[in-house]
């Protein structure tokens, strides 16, 4: 194994013991992003009939939302004993450890979209088993491209005294690309006649916003975590 | 590295100088202390060196290296002991010490680790969970886990906060073995009456900036206070 991917497994794995052990992130996540689709539901749904076309949105603004709780109380765990500086002090490559980082918040929001995506399924009477394959990776790319800017953003603003208020503030404009094409990714798809080749064009979109948004991270971590 | 070098360091936050002008050098073998009262700039100095902050102004030189030009291989050779104590309290303190050790690229880390444990004299209680550990012993772990890979240059920041007097005496032989070994310590502490048994030479910090050792009766608490009462206001 590389040392880059060595060091990305530690961080991963240490993560995941922790997480383990409280169950504190997983479990705060979950309940608010299903309190968030429930709520939804109880002002869109009337008679057992969703408003068209409203699943999609749900479900983005849904991850959005439990993405960003994840985001800031993951780094508040490592803030907490400075553990954070602690990992910059290593004589590890620090793109390694955003990515280690990153890794482990995606893994959360993957567990957490388990839930979410039955249950808006369910709700808003999408048909989300229509084409689980691309649905997953719309997901799966639409989650990366969020967490990339996401897990930057949290781990600069780390010491920051208004950091609850700044990460939603900084990271909502920057992954509005994201969260438009992630929308308009899962629309095509859960259309009663999917449009796939609309899909397809969202999905390549999503790749291209990953590829950036994950080159600038790895790019400016370095430098932004030293100052 | 035999050797740290600071020149003209300066820091600043925004408008607010945190440090200015500090020169210092330190030897193989040699215990600089930094003293200061609180917000004196010691623990912004002490990150500068450890590569976690750069300097607004000035060089910090590692030997023949500096951070810019080989941070990794600068990082590999220090050890720091923050105020706050870079543990997980969710983990074990024998997990804490593996994961350091294994993000540290360390090898046969178990054997390091229980040795760790054996110095931090909780080689009893290493399954236990960090968080129900009192103060002394987290900063006895914290302090293995600052010298788990053997770093020749070794900063700690207030090490004797929390520590009873036989840890606070362990804990000056730990130094003073780790100075025979010729390694370069710089710490920061309050402590001035460990701190006088202890370092080679202090450095007064008052609002940022070195202020010249005027004297005294030869006590460090002496000059401590006649230096403090030579700074301008």
């Amino acid at each position: 194994m590389s040392a880059f991917l060595r060091i990305v497994w530690i961080v991963v794995k240490k993560d995941i013991t922790v997480e383990v052990r409280s169950l504190e992130l997983l479990s705060t996540t979950i309940f608010f992003a299903i309190t968030v689709v429930l709520m939804f539901s109880f002002g869109l749904v009337v008679e057992g009939r969703a408003v068209p076309d409203v699943a999609p949105a749900i479900l983005w603004i849904a991850i959005a939302f439990s993405g960003t709780l994840a985001l800031g109380r993951t780094f508040e765990r490592e803030r907490q004993n400075d553990t954070l500086r602690a990992l910059l002090l290593a004589p590890a490559d620090r793109p390694a450890i955003y990515v280690g980082k990153l890794t482990g918040i995606l893994l959360l929001l993957a567990l957490v979209e388990l839930v979410l995506v039955p249950l808006v399924g369910l709700l808003f009477n999408a048909p989300i088993f229509a084409h689980p394959g691309r649905l997953a990776l719309a997901l799966m790319a639409g989650s990366v491209g969020f967490c990339a800017v996401g897990t930057l953003f949290a781990a600069m603003l780390v010491r920051a005294r208004s950091r609850d208020v700044l990460l939603p503030i900084m990271l909502y404009p920057m992954t509005v690309p994201v969260m438009i094409a992630g929308v308009r990714g899962t629309a095509a798809l859960l259309q009663p006649e999917p449009e796939l080749a609309i899909a397809q064009f969202w999905l390549a979109l999503l790749a291209t916003f990953d590829v950036v948004f994950l080159t600038l991270a790895l790019w400016t971590f370095d430098p932004v975590m030293t100052d | 590295m035999n050797q740290l070098r600071v020149v003209d360091v300066a820091r600043y936050f925004g408008r607010r100088k945190a440090l200015s002008q500090v020169n210092f050098t330190c030897e193989a073998g040699e215990i600089v202390g930094l003293l200061g009262p609180n917000g004196a700039g010691k623990s912004t100095l002490l990150n500068i060196l450890a590569t976690l902050m750069s300097p607004s102004k000035g060089t910090v030189t590692y030997g023949d290296h500096t951070a810019g030009d080989s941070g990794p291989a600068v990082r590999a050779s220090i050890g720091m002991l923050g105020h706050d104590l870079f543990l997980y309290p969710e983990l074990t303190a024998r997990e804490n010490l593996t994961f350091f050790g294994h993000l540290y690229g360390l090898p046969d880390v178990p054997r390091l680790v229980a040795l760790a444990l054996e110095h931090a004299g909780l080689t009893a209680r290493a399954d236990d969970f960090v968080s129900s550990f009192s103060r002394g012993m987290r900063q006895r772990v914290a302090l293995e886990r600052a010298l788990l890979h053997d770093p020749r240059l070794i900063l700690l920041d207030e090490p004797f906060t929390g520590l009873d007097q036989a840890s606070a005496a362990a804990l000056v032989g730990r130094l003073r073995n780790r100075q025979q070994a010729g390694c370069l310590i710089v710490l920061a502490t309050h402590d001035l009456d460990i701190a006088d048994r202890l370092l080679t030479k202090a450095l007064f910090l008052i609002n940022g900036k070195p202020v010249a050792d005027v004297g005294g009766s030869g006590q460090l608490r002496d000059r401590y206070q006649a230096a403090v009462a030579s700074a301008p206001a």
